[in-house]
């Protein structure tokens, strides 16, 4: 998809250390109305920390988050409310409210933010869960259902408001070939029945070819390659050849340690040892 | 003493002592936030939750009835016990229903009661919101911009200091009545004569300053463990330490407050 002259999402130029250590460097990314974009990369990347900088829930160290063209860094709290209230956000555990039954979490952001009826709230719970195959479920505690289903109750929470925007965060990990191809056709589904404009932050490869209009990789907090499906299918860099054909060897290392396993196993310096 | 020795010694009480400012500080904007929504949610919407307010002074408050009621009237009758040796050697043993009822009023009841209170909802709260916070719950909320402290912390902190309040008039209550029971079964006082002194010695001050201590600490152990529960992090052992944490903190300011207070009103009432 070409990209809009007025993207609804801008990410420029964000930098977030934690504890002095660089978890997101210079990450640039525009989003036009309508498009999903997937992004993509190992565990560990810093896919959750970008998304979690793009909400407003950690503030950069550098750079800045467009939403509709408004700063989400520099928003008050009752801007970035209002904000919050036009996107939706699928968390990778669900967060379900662990003391309100199903229908009741996905009611919470329509009796907080809205004046319907009870009974228009009621309805619009059994539609959103209806979308998600969990309908019926509603008088359940999130303690009664599995880790899919209390996933698949958060997106149906996350579309309760129709919102613009939907983040998602892992939405697929641990649920069944079945499910995870559920949720992958709702994403599709919202984006060309409703023109909802989606995140999805993964590292299912198979579903991230299926959903995104572009996917963008990121690896050691930078955006090692931004593509579409088709070039993510042929890939020119070695990184993204070794994470989509899933190979154990390349230029990612399995182990992320830093120290000399040596030395660090037995308690003696490097210098030493030479 | 050497003077490295000396630094460190300074540096480590520096450390505490800035980690101290920094928890007091923590609770002092905690209850800035909590007294802008209570405010803000008494006259504009979105509307202070007055259901989960009753709700959390169900669970909070009148499931802790039985227990304050039980430990009451063990410490009345303890109380009657201890007391009564002493009194009758000097003669004034018809005066144990004035000492009792002023031990029991403004001191030991509203302590007693939100000691108790303190395990039983200190720790409720601080566990509960802290497993929300491991669980994204506390996050899901924010970023569906439905402001935690408002939904969860408000109808909290009203329950809580409604129901020490209404906990403390029971402890009081209680206290009197069993150290009065065994004034009657034991020491042959007459339940009346019992009745007449207490009544006689209570003034309001007495009566007063005890439910305004038991609204304070109401308040100490609900802003405490709230702040603890919000300030969890670390997966299922944080949530440990935030309980734990929240009932050895409250007790502790608590008992201090009612040092504090009780000067106050002895100076200033």
């Amino acid at each position: 998809m070409p990209e809009s002259p007025e993207p609804i999402l801008e990410v420029r130029g964000v930098q977030k250390f934690f504890d002095g250590h660089q978890v997101l460097n210079d990450i640039t990314l525009m989003v036009a109305p309508g498009e999903t974009v997937v992004i993509l990369g190992p565990s560990g990347c810093g896919k959750s920390t970008l998304l979690r900088v793009i909400i407003g829930e950690y503030a950069p160290d550098a750079g800045h988050v467009y939403m509709w063209g408004e700063d989400v860094c520099c928003a008050g709290t009752e801007r970035l409310d209002k904000l919050r209230q036009r996107f939706g956000i699928l968390f990778q555990s669900g967060a379900l409210y662990s003391s309100m039954t199903v229908g009741e979490n996905v009611a919470l952001p329509l009796r907080e933010h809205t004046d319907l009826d009870a009974k228009i709230v009621e309805m619009v719970v059994k539609m959103k869960l209806e979308l998600v195959g969990l309908r019926d479920f509603e008088n359940l505690m999130p303690s009664q259902i599995s880790g899919g289903m209390r996933k698949r109750v958060g997106l149906a929470r996350a579309i309760a408001r129709d919102p613009q925007i939907l983040f998602y965060d892992e939405p697929t990990a641990g649920l069944d070939p079945i499910a995870t191809s559920v949720i992958d056709q709702l994403i599709i589904d919202l984006r060309t029945k409703l023109g909802v404009t989606s995140i999805v932050v993964t590292h299912d490869m198979k579903s991230a070819l299926r959903i995104g209009d572009r996917i963008a990789m990121l690896y050691n907090g930078e955006f090692i390659a931004i593509g579409t499906p088709d070039d993510f299918r042929n890939p020119t860099d070695e990184r993204v050849r070794q994470f989509v054909e899933g190979l154990p060897d390349g230029p990612i290392p399995l182990r992320v340690s830093k120290t000399d396993y040596v030395s660090d196993l037995f308690g003696i310096r490097k210098e030493d040892l030479a | 003493m050497t003077a490295t020795s000396f630094v460190r010694l300074l540096e480590r009480v520096g450390a505490q002592g800035e980690g101290l400012l920094a928890y007091l500080g923590g609770l002092g904007y905690l209850t800035l936030d909590v007294l802008k929504h209570t405010f803000v949610g008494l006259v504009t919407r979105p509307r202070i939750k007055t259901d989960e307010t009753f709700f959390q002074m169900v669970r909070l408050g009148v499931r802790a009835v039985p227990i304050i009621f039980l430990v009451q009237l063990f410490v009345g009758m303890t109380l009657s016990f201890t007391l009564a040796p002493v009194l009758a050697d000097y003669g004034q043993l018809d005066q144990l229903a004035t000492v009792i009822s002023k031990a029991v009023f403004p001191q030991l009841g509203p302590l007693l009661a939100s000691v108790v209170l303190t395990g039983f909802a200190g720790a409720a709260i601080a566990a509960e919101l802290g497993t929300m916070v491991v669980g994204e719950e506390i996050a899901a909320l924010r970023t569906s911009a439905i402001h935690p402290i408002r939904f969860l912390v408000v109808p909290r902190v009203i329950a809580c200091i409604f129901m020490t309040v209404a906990l403390t008039v029971l402890a009081n209550i209680v206290g009197t009545v069993g150290g009065g029971l065994i004034a009657y079964l034991v020491l042959d006082i007459d339940p009346w004569q019992y009745y007449h002194t207490a009544m006689e010695a209570l003034v309001t001050k007495d009566v007063t300053t005890g439910l305004i201590k038991g609204g304070i600490f109401g308040f100490i152990i609900v802003i405490v463990s709230c702040y603890e529960g919000l300030s969890v992090t670390g997966g299922a052992g944080g949530v440990g330490r935030a309980t734990t944490n929240s009932v050895v903190r409250s007790i502790f300011l608590i008992i201090a407050a009612n040092c504090v207070f009780t000067a106050l009103f002895y100076f200033v009432w």
